[in-house]
């Protein structure tokens, strides 16, 4: 036993395994947040006067907010006038091709394991990868321009397609929604925006990675994504950040809108950098992600897998306004080391009909807290809806925990909401079992684990539910013996 | 193959095997009955390496080596099986799939190859004929919502994948019909060879009915009191346990026993 046990030591004692940093020529914007900095920001995207205004509107009305403290997570306090609003890779210009991208910044990628070529030529996946706050490069445009879909960062569709900006930005997740959305409203440096247009089926997967890399900065990123009627889409997100002993602050902005028949899948294994064995450093990763199924039938689904970050706050909800429409959640958390997960859903039901599904795989171990939290509202109009609810917690080792908030408001007497909850440990049954037929403890967590999530896992694309499973394996090293 | 030289281990600071000697040569299969509480499955999770029971004094060989200073997993790879008297369920994990990832952990360690998709699924739908498992219980998570009988035709199913040199079954047969029985006494008399041997752990005489052993071993009372033939398990059957748990009576005729 304790050869093995010497082993796992050695395992929980790994490194970060994205944890580099690149040194890229940087072109920053000044420490602080004021005015100014957003007049900068927006002077330096070449921004309409609309969206500067829209962006002073966020920032003012920030200025009235403070930081909600209900969550169920401790952290020292936030000095907003430390962070860098906005950092870009200089040598950034427009790019036409992927072989104009920085030689730095591709290696980076390699890196990471996403290189773009390489995604470009073999798997399909149309990639967009943010750095710190910009936008670099975005693959297969050409081939998705013939389908009619726009994917380009958000600052192109600015440019190209400001009309389509202006009509839904802000329309899922207005600025004076929470603390955060105002300040990404007021900051927002770059991200994704994709239209699907009428009728159309995104004919490949699109992707987004995102990857802080400049020291000191925050990520503020938007993303905004439109189905037309009888549009479909599924979109892909992934996330990693280099190691540093001071926190990060991410806090995105994800729209969505499906109108009537259209479908939208957005899925997201997120990666940020944890923290040390301490609990040093590490990512607050405060995200306020919605989807609004607009019309009649369509469909919005979120499939998370959360194994990063030092922090995790988030809500990714659905409005189902359409009537029959339908939301979909599902969330794999893990809580490793002295990581804190605060994150669930919200499902409001306002047409007749709606249906919604939440599945909640939470996983909790070292000195992990995870806590769900969900709100499942039906309206006084949302005759016949119905929501299922299921929240699953998983112990492994006895210093950590699992925290269920389920909130349930209905308003219309025809309505159903059924909630499931149970929590469990990885049992020393279990474990001895797998081991006596050969597999050893390492792989028998791991196996244990990817089974208890094996629901959330097969909402994943193919080549994302490796990864997901991949990154679990190496969040729980270590979590046994 | 198998030496256990007076073996005493406890559980939860109480001691259950007072000094157990037992030794299973090679190509042997050797029955070990006992009344409840015998301490039979304490024998099977200390041959196995379960966590909690502790081993206090007294020496384990395998083929010679200690087998107490091996983890669980390394005595699975040395050819150790245990077929569990409560096997255990493992949501979201698919049988083929854990098979497959024993199987192949077992032969990594010895240094062997990996087996491919193709060739494991032969040979786990040439298995599973034998112990006439249906192929959708394959794609069910191990264990998961199995009957009883089910069960235990998994346990006998893992145990011809893994191809065991030891293999020790605890109460294997418990609560299985007639058919049952049948399958699994065919399981094990398949793996049948001079180099494997197999401690067979029952309270009842039925699965030996369809199965001779070797030897029959009667523990009572954390001790083997008694060995003998395969017609000591009928003499068991006809008499019963009765007395045998008295640590004082080193061996004696069960018909003694009975008539105290």
């Amino acid at each position: 036993m304790s050869a093995a046990r010497a082993e796992l030591a050695e395992l929980a004692g790994r490194e970060y395994a994205y944890g580099f940093s690149t040194d890229l020529d940087t072109d920053f914007a000044p420490r602080g947040l004021s005015e100014e900095v957003i007049r900068l920001i927006s002077a330096k995207k070449g921004e309409p006067d609309w969206l500067l205004d829209w962006r002073l509107g966020a920032y003012r009305h920030w200025r009235t907010l403070a930081e909600p403290t209900w969550q169920n997570v401790t952290y020292p306090p936030i000095d907003y006038d430390d962070i860098i609003y906005y950092a870009a890779p200089k040598k950034k210009a427009a790019l036409s091709s992927m072989d104009e991208v920085d030689p730095e910044l591709r290696a980076m990628f390699d890196k990471l394991g996403i290189s773009l070529a390489e995604q470009e030529r073999l798997s399909g996946v149309a990639v967009d990868a943010v750095v710190d706050s910009v936008s670099v490069a975005t693959t297969f445009q050409a081939r998705l321009a013939e389908a009619g879909v726009i994917f380009c960062s958000f600052s192109a569709a600015v440019r190209d397609h400001p009309e389509l900006v202006r009509a839904y930005l802000g329309s899922v997740v207005p600025y004076r929604d929470n603390f955060f959305a105002a300040l990404n409203s007021a900051v927002f440096t770059d991200g994704s925006f994709c239209y699907v247009p009428k009728g159309v089926r995104c004919p490949m997967e699109l992707s987004t990675y995102f990857r802080i890399n400049a020291a000191g900065t925050g990520q503020f990123e938007r993303t905004l994504i439109v189905a037309e009627r009888g549009a479909s889409v599924s979109y892909l997100e992934g996330c990693t950040a280099p190691m540093r002993d001071e926190h990060q602050l991410h806090a995105a902005v994800v729209e969505l809108v499906a109108m009537e028949d259209a479908t939208i899948k957005y899925s997201t294994v997120q990666n940020w950098y944890p923290g040390d064995a301490e609990g040093r450093g590490g990512v607050y990763n405060f995200v306020t992600k919605r989807g609004r199924a607009a019309g009649a039938r369509s469909k919005i689904s979120w499939t998370q897998v959360e194994t990063g970050s030092a922090i995790t706050w988030k809500y990714p909800g659905v409005v189902l306004q359409g009537d029959g429409s339908v939301g979909e959640f599902y969330s794999v958390a893990v809580s490793a080391g002295h990581q804190q997960a605060d994150t669930g859903t919200k499902m409001i039901h306002i047409g007749k009909d709606t249906r919604s599904t939440i599945v909640s795989k939470a996983i909790s171990t070292g000195h992990g807290q995870n806590t769900y939290r969900g709100l499942v509202k039906m309206l006084r109009s949302a005759t016949g809806a119905r929501n299922h609810t299921r929240c699953d917690s998983l112990l492994i080792g006895g210093d950590c925990g699992a925290h269920t908030f389920p909130y349930i408001e209905v308003k219309h007497p025809s309505a159903q909401v059924e909630h499931e909850a149970t929590t469990s440990k990885v049992s020393d049954d279990q474990l001895f079992y797998a081991r006596q037929r050969g597999i050893g403890e390492e792989e028998a967590t791991s196996m244990i684990v990817n089974g208890f999530c094996r629901e959330v896992f097969r909402e994943l694309p193919m080549e994302f539910a490796v990864e997901a499973q991949r990154l679990l394996s190496v969040s729980l090293e270590g979590a046994v013996g | 193959m198998l030496v256990v030289d007076d073996l005493h281990a406890s559980i939860g600071g109480t001691e259950v095997l007072h000094g157990l000697t037992l030794e299973v040569p090679d190509g042997e299969v050797h029955a070990v009955m006992g009344p409840n509480g015998s301490g039979k499955s304490t024998l099977a999770y200390v041959l196995a390496g379960r966590d909690p029971y502790q081993v206090t004094a007294g020496r384990v060989l395998y083929d010679g080596a200690d087998l107490l200073a091996m983890t669980p997993e390394e005595r699975a790879a040395a050819g150790v099986f245990l077929g569990f008297q409560h096997p255990v369920e493992i949501p979201g994990v698919p049988t083929m799939y854990f098979l497959r990832t024993a199987l192949n952990a077992q032969r990594r360690s010895r240094g062997e190859e990996e087996l491919g998709p193709v060739e494991f699924l032969a040979l786990v739908d040439a298995k599973r004929r034998l112990v006439d498992m249906d192929r959708t219980l394959l794609d069910r998570a191990v264990n998961d919502g199995f009957s009883g009988g089910e069960r235990k035709r998994n346990e006998i199913l893992q145990m011809l994948m893994l191809e065991p040199r030891l293999a020790v079954l605890d109460e294997t047969d418990s609560g299985l019909d007639i058919d049952a029985l049948r399958v699994i006494a065919a399981g094990v008399s398949s793996l049948r060879a001079p180099n494997r041997s197999a401690v067979l752990i029952t309270h009842h005489q039925r699965l030996l009915e369809h199965l001779i052993p070797d030897r029959v071993h009667v523990l009572a009372g954390g001790r083997i009191v008694r060995s003998g033939g395969a017609d000591l398990a009928a003499e068991l059957e006809a008499h019963g346990y009765a007395g045998l748990d008295d640590p004082g009576v080193e061996a004696f005729p069960v018909s003694t026993a009975t008539a105290r």
